[in-house]
């Protein structure tokens, strides 16, 4: 019960200082339109496609950039763990009967519905690259990112509940945040690397919630076996996978947490 | 059976570090139980052993009979602590963190907006609970501080260094309200302070020093330590000669040199009197000078109420506290 209500807490309290900060809600939709424009009209227009010749490079690079989207978020919601755990809100509540465990499950679902809140104002945008998604699709890509954002929140909190500094967890944070979105295949396809680097791309839990995406975005498309590179059900049921196995782990790990 | 708080040989190292060296007191209900100490005494470590915050390595802690290290949940239920460095949450409203933290404990809304009224009229803040907390002075967040560690009305409230960047004003009003708490309601205060004076207000003081209590009581019994009262007086040099005829009088004789005469005596009063008649209109000034706390530590450790070098890690806090504008 107090284990309920703490989850309910933490989460509520995720979500109204996501409202109260517009500054943050422009600028983390904002810097995935960037991504879009800059990158993505410059390697459009700088390179050809390999294997599909008519593919439009902006609606290949979307899903991508809605992963990233996620990714970012849910990495700088994980961050303010370590911030609140030293001289902060967390402090409060570690103090308190919740037990540990809810703080971290309140703290990913928190992290996790701003994400999906973020990506869903971007999908709206889906028109501009040439994408039109109907209703069912818009939902289940939400679906899709939601799975993404446990997993990448799991990831967060579990590097957060190591470090014991700010410093420590941006350094450990931009070794592991740059790689995984490189090797997501955002950019650039899978398909066709070279030996080593689709390797690392396949371990990249990222490469299968991008691809997931993909799928609901050339849903029927003639395009769909070209762009992608696993089956729905590997994509999700990977994604799900490491959402699980990341959540349970950080929560162990947050449960064993430097108490203050 | 009284004892809310029971400390035996308590123990605590970091490494190499050892803060808090066999530590043993107990206090009663309704007790306000002072902590004082110079920076990095292990008051605050102390208290987050208490807090369930910190595994002790070595000792034996209950608070009501619950024993902290292996009841950790249940001791939770029933202690608030008011942290060293504020933890509110600064972009939600004062009624916001109050809502928070009564739903941590289990409480209903109906339940906290019941309880936050009166403490809330009692720290002046009801006609800003629902101002965002960053728009607040570092006085009213501590007030704010104290009223939330209330809400759930713990058996014991912890008060890492309540009072510190507070003006005097402003810190004389928290000690009343701290007093009020163990009037009014069951609540035990365990209150930690660098100040003196503040130990003043508490029913008992222990005074602690390199993770060792040195002197536990009630801050009359701690003065009387010192033993004595002094008498400070100030002569006319051109009567100095006469000092030998007066210390014959007294029966006493004066410490001190030239024009600046001291009396140690345990009842300054009637011997400021006696000293009148004896020195007559060679003096010039005279004042009593009652010990303080300050004396009292000075006396114990040889030492004055020292500033530690920051560690890294105190810097790194000092930069939190700046960063959040506190
Ligand atoms: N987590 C820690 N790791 C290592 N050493 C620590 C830790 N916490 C405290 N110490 C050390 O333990 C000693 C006691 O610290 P503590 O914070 O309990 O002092 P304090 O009496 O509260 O001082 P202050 O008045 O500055 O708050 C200090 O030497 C401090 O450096
Ligand atoms: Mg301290």
């Amino acid at each position: 019960m107090i284990a309920l209500r703490g989850i309910y807490v933490i989460w509520l309290r995720e979500l109204i200082r996501f409202v109260r900060e517009p500054a943050r809600i422009v600028g983390m939709v904002a810097q995935p339109l960037l991504y879009l424009i800059l990158v993505g009209n410059g390697l459009a227009h700088g390179f050809q496609f390999r294997g599909a010749g008519s593919v439009n490079y902006l609606a290949f690079m979307f899903p991508g950039i809605v992963a990233m989207s996620v990714l970012f978020t849910s990495v700088f919601s994980a961050m303010s763990i370590v911030w609140d755990r030293e001289f902060g809100f967390l402090k409060e509540v570690l103090v308190s009967p919740v037990p540990r465990a809810a703080i971290a499950i309140g703290k990913a679902l928190g992290g996790t519905t701003v994400a999906v809140a973020q990506g869903a104002v971007i999908l709206i945008l889906s028109p501009l690259v040439g994408i039109a998604l109907e209703p069912g699709r818009y939902l289940a890509m939400l679906g899709v990112l939601a799975l993404l954002a446990l997993a990448l929140n799991g990831l967060g909190i579990l590097v957060a509940s190591r470090m014991e500094s700010m410093q420590g967890f941006q350094v450990v944070m931009n070794f592991l945040v740059m790689p995984l979105f490189f090797l997501s295949g955002a950019l650039y396809p899978l398909r066709g690397m070279p030996g080593w680097l689709a390797a690392l791309m396949q371990i990249d839990p990222v490469t299968y919630g991008v691809d997931a995406l993909r799928h609901l975005v050339y849903f029927r498309s003639a395009l769909l076996a070209t762009i992608t590179q696993f089956s729905l059900a590997e994509d999700l049921a990977v994604t799900l996978g490491t959402a699980a196995l990341l959540l349970v782990v950080s929560t162990v790990a947050f449960n064993r947490t430097r108490s203050a | 059976m009284g004892d809310r708080i029971v400390v035996e040989q308590l123990t605590k190292r970091f490494g190499e570090i050892e803060a808090v060296r066999g530590v043993s007191f107990t206090v009663g209900a309704r007790e306000v139980f002072g902590f004082l100490g110079p920076n990095g005494a292990g008051k605050t470590t102390t208290i987050k052993m208490l807090a369930t915050l910190l595994e002790p390595t070595s000792g034996r802690l209950q608070i009501e009979g619950l024993d902290v290290v292996r009841q950790r949940q249940e001791v939770r239920r029933i202690i608030g602590l008011v942290f060293q460095d504020p933890t509110l949450d600064d972009r939600l409203t004062a009624w916001e963190n109050l809502l928070f933290h009564g739903m941590l404990y289990g409480l209903s809304q109906a339940e906290i907006r019941r309880r936050a009224e009166p403490l809330l009229e009692m720290v002046g803040l009801a006609e800003r609970q629902n101002s965002l907390v960053r728009t607040f002075s570092g006085g009213m967040k501590r007030r704010l501080e104290l009223v939330r560690g209330l809400i759930h009305t713990p058996k014991v409230l912890f008060l890492d260094e309540p009072t510190v960047g507070l003006d005097p004003q402003t810190r004389s009003q928290l000690w009343q309200h701290i007093r009020e708490l163990s009037r009014h309601h069951d609540t035990t205060v365990f209150v930690t302070t660098h100040y003196m004076d503040e130990a003043e207000h508490c029913d008992r003081t222990a005074i602690m020093d390199h993770g060792q209590i040195v002197a536990l009581d009630t801050p009359e019994h701690l003065k009387q330590v010192i033993g004595s009262e002094e008498i400070r007086l100030t002569v006319r040099a051109s009567a100095l000669s006469e000092r030998s005829r007066w210390e014959a009088e007294l029966g006493q004789s004066f410490s001190g040199a030239g024009t600046e005469l001291l009396f140690k005596t345990r009842n300054a009063g009637a011997d400021v009197a006696r000293i009148v008649q004896a020195v007559g209109p060679a003096i010039e000034r005279i004042e009593i000078k009652r010990p303080t706390l300050e004396d009292v530590f000075l006396h114990l450790t040889g030492r004055e109420i020292r500033e530690e070098t920051v560690s890294a890690r105190d810097a790194w806090r000092e930069f939190g506290r700046r960063r959040m504008g506190r």
